[in-house]
């Protein structure tokens, strides 16, 4: 069931878009800001609340690397891949980041404090290599310690 | 013609604050905004602003080049009440390239002036920026600047009292660089999954909803007020090269100044990566460099002296892209970053077309296996069939025809360096690098 606020936070992203299949992504992505991932049943209320079938719904949801359809941590750190931090240090990041939390990419820590993902290009290519973790992009991470610090801020 | 002020007009970026934070709407107003739209909602028709942009060579910045103002010009003539649309693609997924979100961070309100001279132009009264979702500072400097022009009826019902009315929506997107594809931009935008559409017919003739729909790219819609301000002519002479206005170039890798800087088009690549990004750092050299972003081809430090624009690198058989350039040095390893790019596009393939989805899986595939000093002397030249296979008129889009630019030149250039690994079957820059 999606209680009041999501539904709040829902309908005002529906209110941008002509119909509300348009606004599917942002209907989603507003309750997975509250939630952190999207469920099968959470799916599956969105879709009806939205007029469309579950498996429409997932169609799209699928499709975008930043909507969750599987659990994960309270943090979520994407590793910029692409080739601007590749060229300046993001092989030695990605270690670095590994060896601390003990995961791989698209892998959880134990504890549930963070999720490892990788992203193409950040967009903040002068500044490589970059995290962004949550809603914060992080650059300068060289040598790669740098990212120890900021890990901390994160619980 | 008077070209003494050349490089040093600045018109995107010059009125910048010093501290990083965005234009208010009162500030911006100062260097002359929304002066542009004011006048031309009061003393221009709709053709007459097309014509302007038309004559002031702008091309589209977003990478392709198109002439801005030809492509306003197929949105058929209005006809009743029916909606039209205006997108900003603000997809900004390109790696290696960070200027739209400069532009966005530092002057939103530039870019919804230019939305809304691009609606007025073709007869738009819904326009969408269609925002990567990584881009959260964007999205919150962006919100912000539409309150402030809805407040101020410069976005709304009967803007300045000319009986022009435009709405505006700011759409964050939820990641894939396939959303970048413009017609895949639209279906992402009708909540679909972003895979592109075949054309024609065209986004002009239909497009979002199957409306007419012009999709520009941030920097271009940016360009807009001030040709409109200053006359096509201002601005043509603004470049040295064909296309008019300036350009936002940016370098990043092992450069000393890793940034973007505003300068004439067709600036060289050299007096960009040397004067501007500073030279290489102390103990790397520069071994080649993609012009604008990952879906370029490689060019060589004999290619220095060319001027960056949309016309001089395709005879060089490159393209400009989106003029952020990313430097290669001698301790890159260049298999190791051709990995990088192919996985890159493998990743963001959206698996309708066949040699996209088949193909690049398979070349990272082998790129893996030379990295890992598993690969064999055939494949080089099947790396370059796959180059050749995956280029324009075999794929249903660009992206995989983007992906073949630095496949075949890469391995061209630096071959020797793929049969090094080969031979001695391992890589030779080591695990490091």
């Amino acid at each position: 069931m999606l209680d009041e606020r999501e539904l709040a936070e829902m309908e005002k992203e529906l209110a941008h878009y002509e119909n509300k299949k348009a606004g599917c992504i942002g209907a989603l992505k507003a309750v997975q800001k509250l939630r952190g991932w999207i469920s099968d049943e959470c799916l599956k209320d969105i879709a009806q609340h939205l007029g469309m079938t579950p498996d429409e719904l997932d169609n799209v949801a699928t499709f975008y690397s930043s909507i969750f359809r599987r659990p994960v941590g309270r943090h979520v750190i994407f590793i910029c891949d692409s080739v601007s931090c590749y060229v300046v240090g993001y092989r030695e990041l990605l270690r670095h980041l590994s060896y601390r939390l003990q995961i791989k990419p698209g892998q959880t820590t134990a504890d549930g404090r963070f999720t490892l993902l990788p992203a193409a290009c950040l967009g903040v290519c002068e500044k490589a290599p970059a995290v962004m973790i949550d809603e914060d992009v992080h650059g300068g991470l060289e040598p790669p310690e740098k990212v120890d610090e900021i890990l901390e801020r994160y619980k | 013609m008077d070209k003494k002020n050349q490089g040093k007009q600045k018109p995107l970026t010059g009125s910048f604050r010093t501290d990083g934070q965005p234009l208010e709407l009162g500030e911006y107003e100062k260097t002359g905004g929304y002066e542009a739209l004011r006048n031309a909602l009061k003393s221009m028709s709709p053709k007459d602003v097309q014509e302007e942009v038309k004559a002031s060579n702008l091309r589209g910045r977003g990478g392709a080049g198109f002439p801005t103002g030809q492509k306003w010009s197929f949105v058929p003539a209005a006809e009743g009440p029916l909606s039209r649309y205006v997108v900003a693609n603000a997809d900004e997924m390109e790696p290696g390239t960070f200027k739209d979100r400069i532009l966005m961070e530092n002057s939103p309100h530039m870019l919804i002036e230019g939305m809304a001279l691009a609606a007025y132009a073709v007869g738009a009264q819904q326009a969408y920026i269609f925002l990567r979702g990584e881009y959260v500072r964007s999205s919150r400097v962006i919100a912000k600047a539409l309150a402030q022009a809805y407040e101020k009826n410069y976005l709304g019902e009967n803007i300045f009292g000319s009986g022009f009315s435009l709405q505006m929506h700011l759409h964050l997107s939820a990641g894939r660089y396939i959303c970048g594809e413009e017609t895949g931009l639209l279906n992402s935008l009708e909540g679909k999954r972003a895979i592109p559409r075949v054309k024609p017919p065209y986004p002009q003739v239909s497009g979002f909803m199957g409306r007419p729909t012009v999709v520009n790219n941030v920097e271009t819609l940016c360009n807009v007020p001030h040709i409109i301000r200053n006359g096509a002519e201002w601005f043509k002479d603004l470049s040295l090269s064909e296309g008019g206005g300036t350009k936002l170039y940016g370098v990043s890798g092992r450069v000393k100044r890793p940034g973007a800087w505003e300068l004439p088009m067709g600036t060289t690549i050299r007096e960009i990566l040397e004067e501007h990004a500073g030279g290489m750092l102390e103990g790397y050299r520069l071994r080649g460099l993609l012009p604008g972003g990952a879906s370029t081809e490689f060019l060589l430090e004999e290619h220095l002296d060319m001027p960056m624009d949309f016309d001089s690198l395709q005879e060089a058989g490159s393209r400009m892209g989106t003029g952020t350039m990313v430097i290669m040095d001698d301790r890159t390893c260049p298999v190791g970053m051709q990995l990088s790019l192919q996985t890159f596009f493998a990743r963001e393939s959206c698996g309708w077309c066949t040699p996209c989805r088949e193909g690049l899986p398979w070349v990272v595939h082998m790129l893996n296996a030379i990295e890992e000093g598993q690969g064999e002397m055939e494949d080089i030249d099947l790396l370059l069939e796959q180059a050749r296979l995956l280029a324009p008129g075999h794929t249903f889009c660009a992206l995989a025809p983007g992906a073949a630019e630095p496949l075949g030149s890469g391995v061209k250039y630096f071959r020797e360096d793929f049969e090094r690994h080969i031979s001695e079957k391992r890589c030779p820059w080591g695990q490091n690098r």
